[in-house]
């Protein structure tokens, strides 16, 4: 809500989960269906469908997981994971055509949306009526804490790098992290990764694009090390500072 | 093929670059976060109803918490 709105971004390029109702053509064999699936992991091919927003050219996608969880018949449950911007009715149809009878996606459920699952803190709009209205009853934090999260649990599976209270400010104003702010960061980091520039407190202050790998920054006494993406935190919060402490 | 493993089973280590201690009287640990900055820096996990599109549902939970914007992270892209 509000400001967090800022780290939707995040989500849409994150990671994904889906269950799945497929149903078959033809009758196959159990052993038959789970081979295939088999190979449709790893990266797999897909060209958007026409109806898609996104420029229709061939691209790869990964399936981190296919799994199979129930078959009935010609019905088939699977679970997959895959990588944001996968399609997952034309991975069915693939499906179908690698088995050779055809197949076509019955229901479809999104299990995951990058740190977001359904075991966790999911709930209903009727959850959400209930719970503010016991706040309003009560003035009980709590009940609102339930199911509004900070908008940095969006931000769980970025790589972080976190800085020192006097380069927050500056980065709120548009600057580039540079060497001298940073205090620690996820290791694994490479150029180009989209990274999450923390706090030491913990809060968000900006998504922001590494220039080098965790190596490399680690090694720098100074210089750009992340550009700047998208401003998080407001200006101010932490205070201007042109030198820094010590 | 080969497998990939999916983000969020790919666990992250911390490395040190330098110390530092950070001021109590400016920001909040985002646990900590008075109310009103809470919400207004919140997202919810919501299970939308089949029937209404993202747009209609974020202009709801708008309405209930009375916050004047809202987005959704989009719902089923297939």
């Amino acid at each position: 809500m509000q400001d967090a709105t800022k780290v939707i971004q995040a989500l849409l390029s994150a990671g994904k989960e889906y269950v799945c109702a497929m149903k078959l053509h033809a009758d196959v064999s159990q052993e038959r269906v789970r081979a295939v699936l088999g190979e449709f992991q790893g990266s797999i091919y897909q060209m958007p469908p026409i109806r898609a927003s996104v420029k229709r050219r061939v691209r790869v996608r990964k399936i981190y997981y296919l799994d199979l969880l129930e078959v009935d018949g010609r019905d088939v449950l699977i679970k997959v994971g895959c990588e944001a911007g996968t399609y997952i009715r034309k991975l069915i149809h693939d499906i179908g055509e690698a088995l050779g009878c055809g197949a076509h996606m019955h229901e479809l459920r999104r299990t995951r949306a990058g740190p977001f699952t359904e075991v966790e803190n999911l709930v209903t709009l009727h959850d959400v009526v209930y719970l503010f209205s016991l706040w309003q009853e009560t003035k009980d934090e709590g009940f609102l804490r339930k199911f509004i999260l900070p908008m940095e649990e969006a931000l769980k599976l970025l790589p972080k790098i976190y800085v020192r209270d006097s380069a927050v400010d500056a980065i709120c104003h548009g600057a580039h992290l540079t060497a001298p702010g940073v205090i620690s960061l996820d290791t694994g980091i490479k150029p180009k990764e989209q990274v999450a520039i923390f706090t030491l407190k913990g809060e968000a202050v900006s998504l922001a694009e590494a220039v080098s790998s965790t190596e490399e920054i680690l090694n720098m006494t100074h210089g750009v090390v992340a550009g700047n993406l998208r401003v998080l935190m407001p200006r101010g919060t932490y205070p201007r500072l042109w030198s820094l402490s010590r | 093929m080969q497998k990939v493993r999916p983000p969020w089973q790919v666990k992250g280590e911390l490395v040190t670059k330098a110390e530092d201690e950070t001021d109590p009287n400016f920001g909040h640990k985002p646990e900590e976060r008075p109310i009103q900055e809470h919400i207004g820096f919140g997202v919810i996990n919501l299970d939308k109803p089949p029937g209404p599109s993202s747009h209609e549902v974020t202009a709801w939970v708008k309405r209930i918490l009375g916050v004047a914007h809202a987005g959704h992270g989009g719902t089923l892209e297939a």
